[in-house]
């Protein structure tokens, strides 16, 4: 197994964690993985990318441009930065739901949501697109966001995982207080057309 | 054996600890924090853990204990070696008993520091041997090599890795059994005592060592030599693993050479590697050391090799290693034509997300009633920041920070600025861990020279900006042990400041004026800005826009809370970010504003 995988979201949305959980599940397949983040000097609301590399000892800890497998896009105007570093033939994941910096209310770049799923759209690659918020409402916390991107990826085939290998990274791994929650997470997402 | 994905800086501490560490010091910095934390978590009832008050401190405390034979381990950023400097030249005269690994966190980018400083060099001129490994999985074992080296040679070993090693993360096999290091104990001896004779004498000595340990490096299994060729590479720390992935796909031989050594210099090692080179590529992060020690090597014996870098400028002179930047270096050096990237269509216009204050975060608060309070009174003062979170004070449209230079030094620069400009209200900030850092000296400097300056203690109970360590004012130790807080009001008394007093930022007339009364006050006045990180309290209330808005947009426009955003002119709160602070609703000017219950 040899799979390059970009997440990219914002502070606070648990990307770092659902790299975490990809990587854990891929050694726990006897896989060797390395992972490695690019986090800004923010706390919160800054961007965060997190590159999974799968199968290489030999590799760098960062995914070369244009060599990811897939990205998982947590938020748009983040897969849409971070576009650079797919594949030609890499598949996509997003959240469509933005998250708006308040610098686009201060006068800076406005958000222009629309654009940038319809560019998403015409890359040409295998889109998945799914509505976060729906989704989390359905787990009544907006806190599982990462586990229910993995369920979807789980679904869609975009990682080669179960969702029994990636519960067990997550028993094994997250406290025990959360192992319910994480569990419907991941349901969700896996029907996450059930939500549409 | 065990396989576990670790952070690099979890497989430092767990190495340490499987090496027998028996006592840790440090001071948080990105990206060295976690090191200690882990050893903290993980630690077993005869490991002792501390987070001193600077790097000095640490460095000292842990220099004690190795005189008596204990191993210990001294963790910090670049910059707090800086700090740390003092004890450590003359530490690399003493000695050591007990191995002593000073771990120092390098940070190219810079991503998260003031500066792109090189420990390297550091090693080169305290005379002290220097690892500098490539990979998490490396670093696990490399650490317990440092601790056995320093041993053998009585030497404090310097441990430096960088951001891309420290928070990666890889697989990595731990074993589970552990060295126990026995401590023998403190043995009077006038060589622990430094006095101009002992060090010249010991600087002989340290300089035969270093020899010695050249000789060692020289046929360490972390530096090895592969392939052939009449081109060769050299890679360092993590950029090896950039010249490893960019070389996979070539097929022009090539010789590399990974060091991991770059203090003292492996000349042996290094001459089997120049044989038959006509031409050699440096690929190091921050400066030519690795380079120009080449260089030297090269004149020394007469050697008519090219030496290519950063000094000839084939490699970038600052900011981080890419493996982008590596592999077009590496094809221009190999004379191969660069693979192009498909072209991409242009993208639309991406928002910036630059750091700033989270959303409800105190500083906010602190900030703006200062700002309110000078804009009121007419003063035309000076904002003197300092290390952490509130170095974020300086972005649009808060914009209080006019000066930031390192920890500590936000209450002297007003000092100097005092002096020059006499007449202008100069105001300092710094943070609660800042000031018992470095801001006390200042502290005593201002009140004993009679200077005229407001100093605003942003106290949020916690070292924030490196993920919530706890700090004297905190009465939390690494231990589990709850010590007597320290009051940095009784410090400030006890300094002599005879300007004190608290307030809640959050309480915005009640927070301005009281700045105004400390601005007012002649000679050194103290507010001390009590309200905690939002990251240790649990939120209030979610704060939401009333029917009644009137979109003027002066909340988002006065404080440019992250939580807050105008889209086609009407104001939302994101429910999700807002902590419920309601310093907006004290700014909205017609009340539309409030808790959702």
């Amino acid at each position: 197994m040899r799979i390059d995988c970009l997440l990219a979201g914002v502070g606070g949305q648990g990307t770092v964690l659902a790299s975490k959980i990809i990587a854990q599940t891929a050694i726990s397949k006897h896989c060797f993985a390395r992972t490695s983040e690019t986090i800004g000097m923010a706390q919160r609301g800054g961007c965060v990318v997190s590159h999974v590399r799968i199968g290489d000892k030999n590799c760098s800890p960062a995914i070369p441009q244009g060599m990811a497998d897939l990205i998982i896009g947590f938020e748009p105007a983040e897969a849409l930065r971070n576009i650079g570093f797919l594949k030609p033939s890499g598949q996509l994941l997003v959240n469509t739901r933005p998250i708006i910096p308040v610098t686009s209310s201060l006068g800076g770049i406005s958000y222009q949501v629309a654009d940038m799923i319809h560019y998403l759209q015409s890359t040409g690659q295998q889109v998945v697109f799914v509505d976060g918020q729906k989704l989390c409402a359905a787990a009544s916390t907006t806190k599982v966001l990462n586990v229910i991107m993995l369920g979807v990826a789980i679904k869609q085939e975009l990682i080669p995982f179960s969702r029994e290998g990636v519960l067990q990274t997550i028993s094994e791994n997250l406290p025990a207080k959360f192992l319910e929650l994480n569990k419907k997470a991941l349901e969700i997402g896996y029907n996450f057309q059930q939500y549409l | 054996m065990k396989t576990k994905l670790l952070m690099g800086n979890e497989a430092i501490a767990l190495g340490a600890i499987r090496a027998g560490v028996n006592v840790v010091c440090g001071y948080p910095g990105t990206p060295s924090t976690e090191v200690l934390e882990t050893i903290a978590k993980n630690r077993s009832n005869d490991i002792y853990v501390e987070w001193s008050v600077n790097e000095k401190v640490a460095l000292e405390v842990a220099a004690g204990a190795a005189y008596t034979g204990a191993r210990t381990l001294v963790t910090m950023k670049q910059v707090g070696l800086n700090v740390a400097s003092d004890p450590l030249m003359s530490l690399a005269y003493i000695g050591v008993k007990g191995g002593m690994v000073v771990l120092v966190a390098d940070d190219p980018g810079p991503i998260s520091s003031q500066t792109e400083q090189d420990t390297r060099h550091f090693a080169r001129y305290a005379h002290l041997p220097v690892f500098d490994p490539a990979t998490p999985e490396e670093a696990y074992t490399m650490i317990g090599e440092a601790f056995a080296l320093s041993e053998k040679y009585n030497t404090p070993v310097l441990f430096r890795p960088t951001t891309q090693v420290c928070h990666a993360c890889a697989s990595v096999e731990t074993e589970d059994e552990r060295y126990f290091n026995k401590i023998a104990g403190f043995i009077k001896d006038p060589k622990w005592v430094i006095f101009p004779r002992l060090s010249y004498q010991n600087h002989i000595k340290i300089d035969a060592n270093e020899a010695k340990i050249s000789q060692d490096f020289s046929v360490s299994p972390y530096n090895h030599i592969s392939g052939q060729g009449t081109l060769g590479i050299v890679g360092c720390g993590v950029s090896f693993t950039y010249v490893t992935e960019a070389l996979a796909t070539s097929n022009t031989p090539v010789k590399v050479l990974k060091l991991a050594t770059p203090h003292p210099f492996p000349d042996k090692l290094v001459l089997q590697f120049l044989q038959g080179l006509e031409q050699v590529l440096v690929v190091e992060e921050l400066d030519p050391v690795v380079e120009e020690n080449l260089l030297r090597l090269c004149g020394k014996l007469g050697l008519a090799i090219q030496i290519l870098g950063k000094l000839t400028k084939d490699m970038p002179v600052a900011g981080k290693h890419s493996y982008e930047i590596v592999a077009a270096a590496i094809s221009k050096f190999l004379g191969q034509e660069q693979t192009a990237l498909s072209e991409q269509t242009e993208l639309p216009p991406l928002p910036v997300r630059p750091p700033v204050l989270c959303a409800g975060c105190p500083h906010r608060a602190s900030f703006y009633s200062v700002k309110q309070a000078m804009k009121k009174a007419g003063h035309k003062a000076v904002f003197t920041g300092d290390i952490g979170c509130y170095t974020l004070g300086n972005a649009q449209p808060l914009d209080m920070v006019d000066t930031c230079l390192c920890m500590g030094a936000g209450i002297t620069i007003a000092q100097g600025l005092q002096l020059a400009e006499p007449d202008r209200k100069q105001i300092a900030f710094i943070g609660d861990s800042t000031f018992f850092h470095t801001g006390i000296p200042g502290i005593i400097n201002a009140v004993y020279n009679e200077n005229d300056i407001t100093v605003i203690i942003l106290d949020n109970s916690t070292t924030a900006m490196t993920g919530h360590q706890p700090h004297p004012g905190t009465g939390k130790t690494m231990m589990g042990n709850i010590s007597e807080k320290i009051s940095i009001e009784n410090v400030l008394k006890g300094c002599g400041v005879t300007f004190v007093t608290k307030a809640n930022p959050l309480n915005l007339a009640q927070a301005a004026e009281t700045v105004t009364a400390a601005v007012n006050h002649k000679g050194v006045s103290v507010v001390i800005f009590e309200s905690p990180c939002i990251a240790i309290v649990k939120p209030n209330a979610v704060q939401e826009i009333k029917e009644t808005c009137i979109g003027c947009k002066k909340c988002i426009k006065e404080i440019g809370c992250p939580a807050m955003s105008a889209v086609d002119d009407k104001v939302t709160i994101n429910p999700h970010l807002c902590y419920g602070c309601q310093l907006c609703g004290q700014i909205c000017p017609v009340q539309a504003i409030g808790g959702l219950n």
